[in-house]
This record gives C-alpha cells, sequence and structure tokens, in this order.
C-alpha cells in the first residue's frame, strides 16, 4: 500500500458523512482498510492516459436527444405517497429539516 | 455603522444569482406539467418524484429559452454541453441530486447594461447563464400543530420539483460605489423585463418566477484584493434586493470596524426587519460531486438553431432605447422622461401612425400626461396612439391649432369619439370660410375706428385688439393669420 | 415433472403455435418446477403464479380465436428483481425497497407483456446488482443448480439459476460488469449484453447509468436471441437509447456458418493465471472453432489491463450518486436513529445504514471519495479517458476481425464463501474479462463452453458496438459445432435433472 492512497478512518467518517451513511467505528476502520487496498490497486489509472486522450462520459456518443414539450401521463397524489413511509395532507411527511424555520 | 458611512469608507463589491422559472409547458426533465396550482403532488411523474428506475429526457423548449437568454444577455452559446449531477441531501430534491450544468453551461460570457433612476447607464458582466431544475417545496409543521405528537416535522409536495429553470451569474460587479444597492435592484428588474419581452417566463417575483441571491463583499479600496462575501438567499422583490444589500454593507462594515472578521457562509434575508441573518457557513459538505449526468446525452446546438433563435428575438428594452432616440433625434434627458413616465411604447405607436416625434412627444408628456393626472388614470391608457397622432395630423392640416386641439382630446379622452368626429360634431374646426371671416374683420374695422387709425399710423401691435372681437365672432375658429391678412388688406386697401 | 420443462424457449413457441399444449399447461410447468425446487435453488425473490397464469389464459384465449400473437406469445420469462413491475413489488435484492411496489411500468416489462409471455417472478440478485455471487442478496441464497454447495455468479445469479435449474426458459437480466454473462458461465446458459443503449433502461433499477445493460438470457444461442429481439428497440423515455432498427438475430444464430469468421483471442484475457479447466475449455473451443472454418488470429488490447481499475472508479461513482435517492424520505425503508434527535439528515443516515448492505456501502464509499473535490481528476477523470482507450483499443482489434473472444470469467463457479477472502480486489478479479465491454459500450455474450471439474466453462464473444447481430452469427454455428463435437454440456444437467 503506498502512503498517498491510505485511507484514515475519519476520511472514510466524512466521506459517511457526505453520503448519509451512519456508521461505527468498527464500520469506518474495516472500510478505511478496503478502500486503502482497493485504491492502491487503482490509483495507477492516472499514469496511464496523458492530457492528449480524451475522457469518455457516454459508451456511445449521441448527441441532443430532446423530449417535445408536450404534457404526458402523470402520478396522481395517492400512488406517489402510496409507498411513502408517511404522509399528510396528500404531502410527503419528512422528519424536521434542521436549518428550517 | 450605518450605510452612509459604511459605504465612504468601504468599496463595496456585488455578485448576483438569478433563478428564472421557465414557462414551458412541462417540466426540464419529464413530460409532467410545468403549472402552478393544483393539488399537492398531482403534478408529477415517476422521474420528477425519482422513483427507482426512472429517467430524465431534455426538454426541447427549456433548451430554446435558455439559448435565448443566452443571446439576450450577450453570451456565447456553447458548441457543445453537457449536463452534470450536483450531489447533496435535502428531502426536497427526489433523487438527492440536482441535475444542472457544472463546468459546460449553456451560454457564457456576456453583458447587460443597465440604467439607473438618474440615466446613469452601468453594464454588468454575466459569467454564465445554464439549465437546471427546480426542487419541491418544504413546508414546516411545528410540533404544537403537527399530526405527529410533540414532533417538529415538514410537509413535502414535490410538484414544483423538476420546474426548469435557467441560471444567471454575473462576475463580481465592481465599481458601484455607494449605488451598489440600486445597481443589484435595478439589474434584477432588467432581467425580469428581458425575460417578460422574450417571452420565456412570466417572471413574477411575487409568484418566486424569479429569484435572487444577492453576494456582497467589502474591500478597503478599489485597488484592494476581493474580501470575503456573504451570499444572502433567496431575496424576492427589488425592494428587498436594495435593502439586503445596504443592510450587508452596514453589518459587514460594523464587523471590519470591530477587527472582526467576514465569516463566509449563506445568510437569510427577512422582509419584516430588512435584515439578514445567518444560515450555513460554507464548508466541506458543500462537496458537490459533480460529474456528467450519465443518463443524458451531450447537447450540441446548431449554430443554425442558434441563428434560428437569435433572429427571433424580440428588440430589448435597452437597444430599442439606443435605437429609437437616435431615430427620433431626442436627447438622453428626454429620452429617460419618456422612458420613466413609461410613454415609449406609446410614443413610437404615434409616431408609426404617423406623427413627428417631437410632436408626439410634446403632447404624450404634455397635455395628454396633463389630463391623465387630473382623470387619476395612467397616461398610456388614457387615449390611444392612433388618437394622438390623429390630432397631430388635423393640426398639421391646418384644421386645429394648439388651443382647439387641447380642447378635442378632452372630449375624446372623454369618449366623445376620434379627434376628427369631435371635432365636427363640436363645430370646433378652425373657419375656413372668408366669408364668415371677412364678416367678423369687416364688423371689427367698423366698431373700432379709433383702433384702425393706430394701425394706420404705424402700431402694428394694436391688430391684437380686433382679434378678440374676430375670434369672439367666429368662436375661436378663426385662423389667426388669416385675420390678420385680412384686416391689413381692408385698411391698406 | 413435465417433460415441458426441458424445452427451449424456441420449441415452447413452436409447440404453442402447432397447438401441441397451452400457455396454460407451459406456465403451470414451469411453476410447479419452481415450487418443488425452490427451497433448493432459492432464484426467485417473488413467484408471481396468479399473473403468470392470467397471462397465459389470455394469450391462449387471443390464440385460440386467431388473433395475432408475437412468435414467444405464451411461453414464460423470469425478470431479475431490478425491472420494475407495475404492481409487482420489486425490491433491487434490498431490504431498502423490501415493500416498495412500484406505480408505474418499466420497457421491458412493457414490452414482455405487450407480446404475452407470462412473467413466473422475480428473480434474485446481489443488493442493487453489485456483487458477483448473489450472496449480496437481501433475500436469501440462490444456489447453482450445478451442485448446490456453488454459486451461480452474479449479480442475475436468480436469473441464470432458474434457467439452469429449469423454473424458466427465459430469463432477464442486467449487466453492468458481467452481471449477466459470469453468471451464465457458471450456470452453462447463454447470457447476451448488449451494445449499451440497446435494451431501453427506463424502469431498471439503476446501479451505475453508463454501464447498465439489460441482458436476454437462456439456455441457447436461438433462445436468448429471440428475447433479445423482443426487448431491443428505441425508446424515447431513455436519452441513451440508440435508434437503430433490430436486426434479425435469431436467423443470424440458426442460419450463421464459421466458415471465414475470424475470431480474435485477446492477448490479455488469454487466460493467465486462470483456472487450468477454464483454460483448456476455451482452448478445445476455439479448436472446435476452427475446425468448423473459424479462423484465430491473436490481438493486443493493452489497456484492458487498466479496465478493472477504470471500472472500479466509474461504478462507484455513479453507485454513490444513483443510490443517493434511497433516503427513506419518499418511499422504502425508513429508519429512525437509534439515539439523539430526529431530524430529516439523521433519519436519512439511520435508514441508509439500515438499508445497505456491507458491499453497497463500500461502492457508495468509494465512489463519493473518487468524486470528491480533489480527486476527481485523478480518478474520475482519469478513468474516463481509460475508457477512451479501451475503446480505442477494441476499434484496433475489430478492424482485423468479426469477433473477439476470450474465457468469461477466470474459474468456474466458486464455493460458497470462498469470496469471503480479506481482499476485496482479488473477487473484484473475477470480473476481468467481462468489465471491458461495459467501459466500451460493446456487446458480449457467453455461452457454455464445456466443463471442467464438473462445472460449466463460459466462452465470451465480443463484437463491434451497435453490431449485436455479429454476436449470433458466431455463438450460434459456434453452438452447433461444440454440440456436434460431443460438448453437450446442458445434457448432462437435463441428466441430473430426471435422476432428482
Amino acid at each position: 500500500m503506498t502512503e498517498s492512497s491510505a485511507i484514515t478512518p475519519e476520511q472514510v467518517e466524512h466521506l459517511a458523512s457526505l453520503s448519509r451513511i451512519a456508521m461505527g467505528e468498527d464500520e469506518l476502520k474495516s472500510l478505511a482498510g478496503d478502500l486503502s487496498t482497493i485504491l492502491s490497486n487503482v490509483a495507477r489509472v492516472n499514469e496511464v492516459a496523458g492530457d492528449d486522450v480524451p475522457a469518455t462520459s457516454h459508451p456511445i456518443a449521441l448527441s441532443n436527444v430532446l423530449r417535445p414539450d408536450v404534457v404526458g401521463e402523470t402520478l396522481t397524489s395517492e400512488q406517489a405517497l402510496a409507498s411513502a413511509p408517511a404522509s399528510a395532507d396528500d404531502k410527503f411527511l419528512v422528519p424536521q429539516i434542521l436549518g428550517e424555520e | 455603522m450605518k450605510y452612509e458611512e459604511a459605504i465612504k469608507k468601504y468599496d463595496p463589491v456585488i455578485g448576483i444569482e438569478v433563478h428564472v422559472e421557465l414557462g414551458t409547458a412541462t417540466k426540464m426533465f419529464d413530460a409532467a406539467p410545468n403549472t402552478f396550482g393544483g393539488g399537492p403532488n398531482t403534478n408529477i411523474t415517476p422521474t420528477s418524484l425519482g422513483l427507482p428506475g426512472s429517467l430524465p429526457v431534455v426538454n426541447e423548449k427549456g433548451v430554446e429559452y435558455a439559448i435565448k437568454i443566452g443571446l439576450a444577455l450577450g453570451c456565447e452559446i456553447a458548441e457543445t454541453c453537457r449536463f452534470a449531477r450536483k450531489n447533496y441531501f435535502y428531502p426536497d430534491v427526489p433523487k438527492d441530486f440536482q441535475t444542472s450544468q457544472s463546468d459546460e453551461p449553456i451560454a457564457a460570457e456576456g453583458e447587460v447594461e443597465i440604467e439607473l433612476e438618474d440615466g446613469t447607464m452601468f453594464t454588468i458582466p454575466i459569467e454564465r447563464a445554464h439549465m437546471e431544475e427546480d426542487a419541491g417545496k418544504n413546508t414546516h409543521i411545528g410540533g404544537a400543530t403537527g399530526r405527529i405528537h410533540g414532533a417538529d416535522h415538514s410537509l413535502v409536495d414535490y410538484n414544483r420539483a423538476g420546474v426548469p429553470l435557467v441560471e444567471i451569474v454575473t462576475h463580481p460587479i465592481t465599481g458601484t460605489g455607494d449605488r451598489a444597492a440600486e445597481v443589484a435592484s435595478t439589474y434584477v428588474r432588467t432581467l425580469r423585463d428581458i425575460f417578460r419581452a422574450l417571452d420565456v417566463s412570466e417572471a413574477r417575483m411575487e409568484q418566486g418566477n424569479v429569484r435572487a441571491d444577492v453576494n456582497v463583499s467589502l474591500r478597503e479600496s478599489p485597488d484592494a484584493p476581493l474580501g470575503t462575501r456573504t451570499e444572502t438567499k433567496n431575496v424576492n422583490s427589488f425592494r428587498s434586493i436594495e435593502r439586503a444589500v445596504r443592510y450587508e454593507i452596514a453589518r459587514q462594515a460594523t464587523r471590519l470596524e470591530a477587527g472582526e472578521k467576514i465569516v463566509q457562509e449563506t445568510r437569510h434575508f427577512h422582509e419584516g426587519t430588512g435584515e439578514t441573518s445567518s444560515g450555513r457557513p460554507k464548508s466541506d459538505a458543500d462537496d458537490y460531486r459533480y460529474f456528467p449526468e450519465p443518463d443524458l446525452v451531450p447537447l450540441v446546438p446548431s449554430r443554425d438553431w442558434v441563428e434560428e433563435l437569435r433572429a427571433t428575438l424580440p428588440e430589448l428594452p435597452a437597444q430599442k432605447r439606443r435605437r429609437l432616440a437616435g431615430v427620433w433625434g431626442f436627447s438622453d434627458l428626454e429620452m429617460r422622461d419618456i422612458v420613466n413616465a413609461g410613454l415609449l411604447e406609446v410614443i413610437e405607436e404615434t409616431v408609426d401612425a404617423g406623427a413627428k416625434p417631437a410632436a408626439a412627444r410634446k403632447w404624450w408628456t404634455g397635455e395628454v400626461a396633463r389630463l391623465a393626472n387630473q382623470k387619476d388614470q395612467p397616461t398610456a391608457e388614457l387615449v390611444t396612439p392612433k388618437q394622438v397622432a390623429a390630432l397631430i395630423g388635423l393640426i398639421n392640416e391646418g384644421k386645429l391649432n394648439d388651443k382647439l386641439a387641447k380642447d378635442v382630446l378632452t372630449a375624446v379622452a372623454d369618449g366623445e369619439g376620434e379627434p376628427a368626429e369631435v371635432m365636427s360634431a363640436r363645430g370646433l374646426e378652425i373657419v375656413e370660410d372668408t366669408g364668415a371671416l371677412e364678416a367678423a374683420v369687416e364688423e371689427a374695422i367698423a366698431a373700432n375706428p379709433d383702433v384702425v387709425e393706430k394701425i394706420k399710423g404705424g402700431k402694428m401691435q394694436a391688430i391684437g385688439a380686433l382679434m378678440g372681437p374676430i375670434m369672439k365672432a367666429t368662436r375661436g375658429q378663426a385662423d389667426a393669420g388669416k385675420a390678420k391678412d385680412l384686416i391689413l388688406a381692408k385698411i391698406n386697401g | 415433472m413435465s417433460e415441458l420443462i426441458n424445452r427451449s424457449a424456441l420449441e415452447l413457441a413452436a409447440g404453442l403455435k402447432a397447438g401441441e399444449f397451452s400457455s396454460v399447461e407451459v406456465t403451470q410447468a414451469h411453476l410447479d418446477r419452481i415450487h418443488a425446487t425452490e427451497a433448493d435453488f432459492g432464484s426467485f425473490i417473488t413467484v408471481t403464479d396468479d399473473l403468470a397464469l392470467e397471462t397465459a389464459k389470455a394469450v391462449d384465449a387471443e390464440r385460440s380465436a386467431g388473433g395475432d400473437v408475437h412468435a414467444l406469445a405464451g411461453v414464460p420469462v423470469a425478470l431479475k428483481d431490478l425491472v420494475v413491475t407495475e404492481g409487482v413489488r420489486t425490491t433491487a435484492g434490498s431490504k431498502m425497497l423490501e415493500n416498495w411496489v412500484p406505480p408505474y411500468e418499466s420497457t421491458v416489462h412493457k414490452k414482455v407483456k405487450a407480446a404475452g409471455l407470462p412473467v413466473l417472478g422475480k428473480t434474485n440478485l446481489d443488493e442493487f446488482a453489485m456483487g458477483s455471487t448473489t450472496e449480496h442478496s437481501a433475500f436469501g441464497t440462490t444456489r447453482n443448480p450445478w451442485n448446490l454447495e456453488h454459486v451461480p455468479g452474479g449479480s442475475s445469479g436468480g436469473a441464470a439459476a432458474a434457467l439452469a435449474g429449469f423454473q424458466a426458459p427465459l430469463s432477464v437480466g442486467t449487466d453492468t460488469g458481467g452481471s449477466v454473462r459470469q453468471p451464465a458461465a457458471f450456470t452453462g446458459t447463454v447470457g447476451v449484453k448488449p451494445t449499451y443503449g440497446s435494451i431501453s433502461r427506463f424502469g431498471i433499477i439503476a446501479m451505475a447509468s453508463s454501464l447498465d445493460q439489460v441482458g436476454p438470457m437462456g439456455r441457447n444461442v436461438a433462445d436468448a436471441a429471440a428475447l433479445h429481439e423482443l426487448l431491443a428497440g428505441h425508446d424515447p423515455l431513455d436519452s441513451t437509447s440508440l435508434p437503430d432498427p433490430v436486426a434479425g438475430f435469431v436467423s443470424a444464430a440458426q442460419t450463421s456458418d464459421l466458415g471465414g469468421k475470424k475470431l480474435g483471442v485477446i492477448k490479455q484475457l488469454r487466460g493467465e493465471g486462470y483456472q487450468d479447466g477454464v483454460r483448456d475449455a476455451f482452448s478445445a473451443a476455439l479448436d472446435v472453432a476452427a475446425a468448423a472454418g473459424a479462423e484465430i488470429v491473436e490481438v493486443d488490447c493493452p489497456s484492458i489491463s487498466y479496465a478493472l481499475d477504470a471500472y472500479y472508479l466509474i461504478m462507484p461513482s455513479e453507485v454513490s450518486s444513483n443510490l443517493a435517492r434511497y433516503d427513506g424520505m419518499r418511499y422504502g425503508l425508513r429508519v429512525d436513529p437509534e439515539s439523539g434527535p430526529v431530524t430529516a439528515e439523521t433519519v436519512m443516515a439511520a435508514t441508509r445504514a439500515a438499508g445497505f448492505g456491507n458491499e453497497v456501502k463500500r461502492r457508495i464509499i468509494l465512489g463519493t471519495y473518487a468524486l470528491s473535490a480533489g480527486y476527481y481528476d485523478a480518478y474520475y477523470g482519469s478513468a474516463q479517458k481509460i475508457r477512451t482507450l479501451v475503446q480505442n483499443d477494441f476499434a484496433k482489434a475489430f478492424a482485423r476481425c468479426d469477433v473477439l473472444v476470450s474465457p468469461t470469467a477466470p474459474t468456474t463457479a466458486l464455493k460458497f464463501g470462498a469470496e469471503a477472502a480479506s481482499d476485496p480486489m482479488a473477487l473484484y478479479l473475477g470480473d476481468v474479462a467481462t468489465i471491458p465491454a461495459n467501459l466500451a459500450g460493446i456487446p458480449g455474450l457467453s455461452l457454455p463452453a464445456g466443463l471442467a471439474d464438473g462445472l460449466p466453462v463460459g466462452f465470451q464473444i465480443l463484437a463491434p458496438a451497435r453490431e449485436d447481430v455479429k454476436l449470433y452469427e458466431v455463438a450460434g454455428p459456434l453452438e452447433a459445432a461444440l454440440e456436434a463435437s460431443g460438448t453437450r454440456v446442458l445434457d448432462t444437467l437435463v441428466e441430473g435433472l430426471t435422476t432428482k
């Protein structure tokens, strides 16, 4: 494992917070190990292609796929809310959002 | 520290981000209707709700409107651009990422000219205009009133989720000095006018169609590096924009005076107090992990399409003002009076209907405005441009003089008919019948021998004493010039 | 057991057309087989008896009324539980969606329904299609019908096991890095990953959007071809859907000849480090192909050495974003935190902690890292460049030959628990031969090439993008040649089946 690709549990904690997953100490530690291993294996990707190689974001090159501005089928609020963990007044009921007033 | 002091001591730099909701029939990436109102969670498809397996497809009209806005702001339209995902968790963001554009906006590098109240022109540098989607709406319900006992919660309606937005971002705006607040609000007002002229949005501030985020920073002098900025979010009226900028300038100056640092943060504006309050500090959590949206393919607006759209652009307010001032030969001051009085359109139409620009301006800003003021009605709606043009036409034909024309105008404004009709109906036309005029002249000469003697003795100004009785006899319809000629002919003949 | 379950899909279609039996009989036979064997195989998360029989009845009625029905009408199919089915629970193999009943229809299921194929149920998979063994499912283990102590491969393990276990004649899987081809190889069946954009992704629960592709699976090449023809075609609801017309895959599979076909063996995937039996079976299959008139050449695709690395950056990056929506706010699981304040933020974090399995979390965290500020260029950006290099290598190789070939996987089906190895990279290496096709968007197919130690070995064929028909032009005659040479993989299993 190269030094540069070693991931600390603290880094994993930050990543877990960015990706909204609650994690315990053990999980952070074990993931730090896994990530370090994986990254040390794949880190060489940035040595392979030079600046002259374009990036490919889409495997098959299409462009200008556009939709006419015409209203289509919609869901009813009953359909939308049928799988909601909680709802009220035809709206999705969610826990308090911090920072909202 | 008071604003007035702050602005003397510091050089403000502002930056404005404006979001405009486009008036398309459907959302940006799915075929749900883009309409205001309707029951909660009814204007939605699997895509606007971010259901597993759902996919976006770009609304062609949304792109068209974005290109039009870009062109109107003088931007370059990208040869190719992509959408990107801006990843962040929030309950009103259905996919927990917003589909937006990051380093490949559809339009970049333009400028907007704005005109301040006193006619000062100011150029706002535009960094970019890009497409994105709106989020849903949260309603906060307090624990006391909520249905979940004792717990605060929110209700989310996703009708607005996916509504097409164009975000217009300025470069830092420098050199405003003490007019920073006015520049900010005038800029947003100018954009509002542009959106309406382009017919890409209803652009109603009060409905949130246009929303502004205002960045403010202060520096010691125009040569100093930019200071730390704050971003006041969702300031949604012109007046609020001015107040928010003024408040932030005063607040930041006060902190700087006290030797405190400005925290880079988002702030909230409070309509009630006109103050801003601290929101969320910028942090690592703002790592949005942008990457090209793999579910959408690149957009390559053909140059033909762009030029086609450019050709459909209506003349924008500032361009039009400049063009008309040139054609009409009006001074900047005259032009500004017209614009401020909201009379540009009617004067233009009056000129189109055949009137001379100077005459059109004179009548609209003069008598029409006076009458409208008297009647407490908007000047531009008191009479029609065609009516004013017809009135001016009658004057040019010699059928009316200014005084008679004023009477005709009053009657037209009272709904008595078109100017020519009113003129005939009321018998206000200048008397062309030389017989009637001659009779009046002879009568006046006969009745005033002393005056005639004075005229014969070379006192030409004495003619005026004969005009009164002549006008009286002809009920004011006599052409004063002709009457004078006749008097001299009779006396000297 | 009814002998109907031994028949191929096209045989069933022919029998239905000829009126030898009804779709209800065929469907019931497969449902009976499912109920008799599920305890062993565990291929399904949900079995939809009633729906399947309802469709079968309707098709029978339409056919007897002389209606114009699809060639595959009445032939049952199993759908990987990543395919959204309106009104039928769709789980993605995750606790997160344990009770999610979609209010809308996927394009794939719409097509299947429109053609009158009874859907037997939703097959098991690794959670959100992340895994190569189907062990990472929240809904139990799927076992390889060839040997219940071995995995069926993954992530379309349930789909493959249903075929090999004669529970279904056709399966729909998905392939992001080999998830159709590798389980096909492990179960002695045929799995196809079409050109990216060939089959609509609308209603396919996303794993990695730029890599995901729906894959038809069958017990022989022509069956897979028939399903491919049914599912392919342009869909305006998927922006990445290709506007190409659908070629005649079945006739390509049935009428082609290996004579003059140039097969390029990819030097980098020749089999170094592969299981001996896999290498031997692959070589033997090449010999059979050569004997049938194919020309075998070796091609060099150096960038393929980096494909795995690029894949393990691009895939988790897209995963981290695609799976963000599972936050407990709108649908699916919601879990409150065990302690502390209950806010949207803490509920999201607790929900995602409880709803996702370890492999999913590992990939989300890895992807979040690869996309985060300061690392994007080094990781995601560089990986996208490697994608370009892999495409270039393939383009060069295809200039020299009709198709490229390799073993589908370095090993035969692993034993359960073998993957529990501490090094996650070791398991990822199993995808080394299948991943390049996903990165480049090109089509690939795995067909059985023989057995090694009693377990099937897969033979992979790759074709140029948007020329999927070339897969069948080689796979069809190769399958025939292999069978003629005595390599009858499925027969082995059918014998086992009858003694069961």
